[in-house]
């Protein structure tokens, strides 16, 4: 009887399910066995983009691609690639959108130089204020 | 006022200002020429990477990247049953296969018996069908959603990558597309 | 009948703003005086009015008058009464009303209360917040109607996105508005003051309640808004430097700053012009923030149904208020002296030094936010996240949070670290053994080893402006000060420990089989069928335990299934302890492992994601006592100010006696 009522409330949920297929790739809701891999993996999910998800990472994404991205990102750290590789392997497919973590480039280098902009305002600007010698006028 | 008290320079006055300025000219643009919020593929104008994937139906053969440098333009059709835009789109790859162009498909996520009612039940165009169980090929392809079309050149090139349903008034540009490739 | 009654408040709410600002305006004028005294009472009835008209579009909500159309697009009968209540501000046109309300109410308690500005400026500064209103008003009626009706009426709402049927959806967005747009009086003071150029203490001062009184708020919106999606989204995550996120944490930069530099102008009469700025860069924040997220120009996952129609709308607004406000500024601000200079080592040194690293981090999370926008117009796309975010921010909130330990114990005007050195001592030998007790643990990244060991410095160092004092004599905002303070250290250890030791475990187990998730055992004990009011699901039965602990609780993922609209959303289970908290969520019934174990389903597995993040409540227990400590301040500000009257009045009186 239970397992009727379960199956049941399955079958209720098949509609959304058949849109969206669960990724059956291996990895997609599977971790590495290996606890530093696994964290290596984490780390670089967390920075790439889930293409078909608004503003999500692929850490945090039920899409079938994400799940797929997922693998492979997992599948490549167990194989010995490095992170900045498989990174690199998927701008090269999918442009600098895909990573959350923006390279230095022709085009990004503002983001960079925005910190140290900053800084000179704030010196340019306070490079007055302060009074070298305590000085006893004001009141 | 004791003279020590000092003014802000000019520019930091009205730096705000300009900063605000530049902002709404920036939003400006992004509003009057609304971003295209599909991702293309970095691989257009590069060669198709390699794969060999295995047969998603049973009698027909699965696809494997060389034969699309055989010298010949292809469309290679990423595609899946579960995918509602796929539908809209088969109409157009019939009759771009009618027109006799050599059509692969990349069947993405799919079971045999879903990919065969799918194809019973709204036509067939593909020469080869691969199965991309893992979605690893789309990866490999930059495809980042079903459906997506590539043009392929003779010599394995991606010319052209059409992204969402080909609709009817797309099928004029493809298949300029297809003939350029075949120059 | 009540949506045309909420429709006629608003257009009465309207033309009241109108005569608002044209009152105040006149009354600012030799001629117009008398036109003054009507500012107050006008700004009141205006107020009331966008309340009544916000109650109605409750009202409609709450009984699903489906022949109205907002709630046929976003309702449903069958849902329960909290949601369709929530509901009515779970929606662009709803949610622009609460803004309206929340702004014509804040002027309304500002008109009824404030009376320590001049009049002068307090007819400037109602002028303002009615010139504000306006614009928004406009903006309601002319382009988001929320009272607008459809016929045929049809015979089911569209229902309202599962993912914000939830209570947090009835908590957040009120307690976010109250401050996004609590902050207009602020902006409204700065405009009054600078059309009066009467920027001193007596301002700062006066503004400074209204700006904690916003800023409370606001603290503890992002700090729900942070809890719900870190509950709903059930991917444990409570921070992604998304584009909404982002629009709320600006306004808070800008006001945190604002509040301390008020309190500069307020002791030294410095900061003049910079406070001024503040002020309408806070609000500014807000406005650019409400941009962003309706104008559909940036991806985000919390993202409003977008149009680029009503983005124009508001964009227009935004040109004629924040830069109309600068423009003002750059005018008058050239005549408004900065006034006093300071000692680099000083109170109000140490609060310039916060105000700058604050602007900093405000400058890097709008650029970052924007520069997908600048990569677009230049033909790319950029994705910029928390890999650039993180570090950015830390650059300038780390030396800020140094400066936060040192800075309350310094004197104003001039001081010596040689006086305060000896107070440092024991909050310094605290940073360097906790980063020595990380280093043994070991596999700590940078961002977060720095986190833990400050926090647990600035903890101590942060109550240090207790040291010495009677503390029942203590007034009241330093008490709040050191809460806050205290609250920033316990915030920072929570998320620094977060990201330190977060343990994340991904299986697929058959019922009664039993997984172990850091020093917690996790049995999956049943799955069955539950049904709720206009859902369906399937709820895990988890039996946990922590280490050899021999108590066994109950934990209750559900998987659910709504069916207007239809869509699945995770309901995570969350189990709190005093040192953390344990995340679970259940997937779907699991792929089979190594593809091939299914034979006639005799073993179903089901996915569990589970995680134990060690202190992650701190995050928002520090968030809340950092509000506390608002509100601590808050209390002080207006006890001594009602106090000051009192004694006023009393003298009065008495002169009034001796004279006669």
């Amino acid at each position: 009887m239970k397992r009727l009522l379960v199956l049941a409330a399955l079958l209720l949920t098949a509609p959304a399910l058949a849109q969206e297929e669960q990724s059956t790739a291996p990895y997609a809701y599977r971790q590495l066995d290996d606890p530093a891999q696994e964290t290596k993996a984490q780390d670089l999910m967390e920075s790439l983009r889930c293409l078909q998800c608004q503003g999500q990472s692929i850490a945090d994404s039920d899409a079938p691609i994400a799940g797929s991205m997922r693998s492979l990102v997992r599948e490549r750290i167990a194989s010995g690639e490095e992170p900045e590789a498989i990174r690199a392997w998927l701008i090269e497919r999918y442009g600098d959108y895909v990573s959350y973590a923006p390279q230095l480039t022709t085009l990004t280098w503002p983001l960079f130089a925005v910190p140290a902009v900053l800084v000179l305002i704030a010196f340019l600007l306070l490079r007055r204020r302060f009074t070298r010698t305590p000085t006893e006028n004001g009141q | 006022m004791t003279d020590t008290s000092a003014r802000a320079p000019r520019w930091a006055i009205w730096l705000p200002l300009a900063l605000f300025l530049g902002f709404v000219a920036l939003v400006l643009i992004g509003l009057y020429r609304p971003a295209d919020r599909n991702v293309a593929s970095a691989l257009v104008g590069k060669a198709m990477p390699e794969f060999d994937l295995p047969a998603a139906l049973p009698g027909r053969p699965g696809l494997d990247s060389k034969v699309l440098a055989n010298g010949k333009p292809h469309l290679v059709n990423v595609f899946a049953s579960w995918c509602v835009p796929c539908r809209v789109e088969a109409p157009q790859l019939g009759e771009l296969a009618k027109a006799g162009v050599p059509i692969e498909g990349i069947s993405v996520r799919d079971t045999t018996e879903n990919l065969h009612a799918f194809l019973e039940e709204n036509g067939d165009p593909f020469q080869r069908i691969g199965a991309d169980d893992d979605g690893k090929v789309q990866l490999a392809l930059g495809s980042s959603g079903v459906p997506e079309t590539y043009v392929v050149n003779g010599r394995g090139k991606i010319v052209y990558q059409h992204i969402g349903e080909i609709r009817p008034e797309h099928l004029g540009l493809l298949l300029e597309k297809l003939k350029e490739a075949g120059q | 009948m009540i949506a045309e009654l909420g429709l006629a408040a608003l257009w009465l709410a309207a033309a009241l703003a109108a005569l608002q600002l044209l009152a105040g305006a006149l009354g600012l004028t030799a001629r117009g005086a008398t036109l003054g005294e009507a500012v107050r009472p006008v700004a009141i009835a205006q107020g009331l009015l966008a309340l009544l008209a916000f109650a109605c579009l409750i009202y409609v909500f709450s009984v699903t008058d489906l022949s109205v159309k907002l709630v046929a697009l976003n309702s449903h009968s069958m849902k329960p009464l909290v949601f369709k209540i929530a509901g009515a501000w779970g929606n662009h046109e709803g949610s622009m009303l609460l803004w309206v309300t929340v702004m014509g109410m804040a002027g309304a308690f500002v008109a009824l209360v404030e009376r320590r500005l001049p009049e002068r400026t307090m007819l400037a500064t109602l002028a303002g917040q009615a010139f504000v209103s306006l614009g928004f008003y406009a903006f309601l009626l002319l382009a988001s109607n929320p009272f607008e009706r459809l016929s045929p009426v049809p015979a089911e709402g569209n229902g309202l996105n599962p993912l914000l049927q939830d209570l947090g959806l009835a908590f957040h967005p009120p307690t976010l508005y109250l401050g996004y747009v609590g902050l207009s009086i602020a902006f409204s003071f700065a405009i009054g003051a600078l059309i009066t150029r009467e920027v001193g203490p007596t301002f700062a001062k006066a503004m400074r309640p209204w700006v904690l009184g916003a800023w409370i708020f606001l603290t503890v919106g992002i700090a729900a808004g942070s809890y719900w999606a870190y509950y709903e989204l059930g991917w444990g995550g409570w921070w992604f430097w998304d584009p909404v996120e982002n629009a709320s944490l600006m306004p808070w930069l800008a006001a945190t700053a604002l509040l301390h530099s008020c309190s500069v102008l307020a002791s030294r009469d410095a900061l003049r012009s910079w406070t001024v700025m503040l002020g309408v860069v806070a609000f500014s924040m807000s406005m650019i923030g409400t941009f962003l997220v309706r104008s559909g120009i940036l991806t985000s996952v919390h993202a409003f149904a977008v149009d680029p129609q009503r983005g124009t709308f508001i964009l227009g607004l935004l040109a004629i208020y924040i830069g109309g406000a600068l423009t003002l500024f750059g005018l008058r601000a050239s005549t408004v002296a900065e006034g006093e200079r300071f000692a680099l080592v000083s109170r109000e040194g140490a609060l310039v030094v916060n105000n700058v690293m604050l602007s900093a981090i405000l400058g890097i999370v709008l650029f970052g936010t924007l520069y997908p926008l600048v990569a677009e117009a230049m033909g790319a796309k950029v994705s910029v996240g928390p890999p650039y975010f993180n570090p950015m921010s830390a650059l300038f909130a780390l030396p800020m949070l140094v400066v936060l330990a040192v800075g309350p114990l310094l004197r104003w005007r001039r001081d010596k670290f040689a006086r305060v050195g000896r107070n440092l001592v024991i909050p310094a030998m605290l940073v360097v053994a906790a980063g020595i007790a990380l280093v043994l643990i070991g596999g700590v990244s940078l961002l977060p080893f720095l986190g833990l060991a400050l926090a647990v410095g600035l903890g101590w160092a942060s109550v240090l402006p207790l040291k010495g004092r009677n503390l029942r004599r203590t007034p009241l905002p330093i008490w709040g000060m050191v809460v806050a303070h205290f609250g920033i250290a316990v915030a920072l250890f929570g998320m620094s420990s977060e990201s330190a030791f977060s343990i994340e475990k991904l299986v697929a187990v058959k019922i009664g089989e039993v997984t172990q998730v850091g020093p917690w055992g996790i049995k999956l004990d049943t799955v069955e069928p539950v049904a709720g009011p206009n859902w369906t699901a399937l709820e895990a039965r988890l039996l946990v335990r922590y280490g050899t602990d021999g108590r066994v609780t109950r934990m209750l993922p559900q998987s659910r299934s709504f069916w207007a609209p239809v869509q699945q959303t995770s309901e995570s289970a969350l189990l709190t302890r005093w040192n953390g908290q344990l995340y679970a969520v259940l997937g779907g019934e699991a792929p089979s492992v190594d593809g091939k174990d299914e034979v006639n389903g005799s073993g179903n597995r089901w996915q569990l994601r589970l995680w134990w993040k060690p202190f992650v409540p701190l995050i928002w227990v520090g968030a809340l006592l950092v509000a506390l400590g608002g509100a601590l301040a808050l209390l002080g500000h207006v006890l001594n100010d009602w106090r000051r009257r009192v004694v006023r009045g009393k003298i009065a009186y008495r002169r009034e006696r001796q004279g006669r």
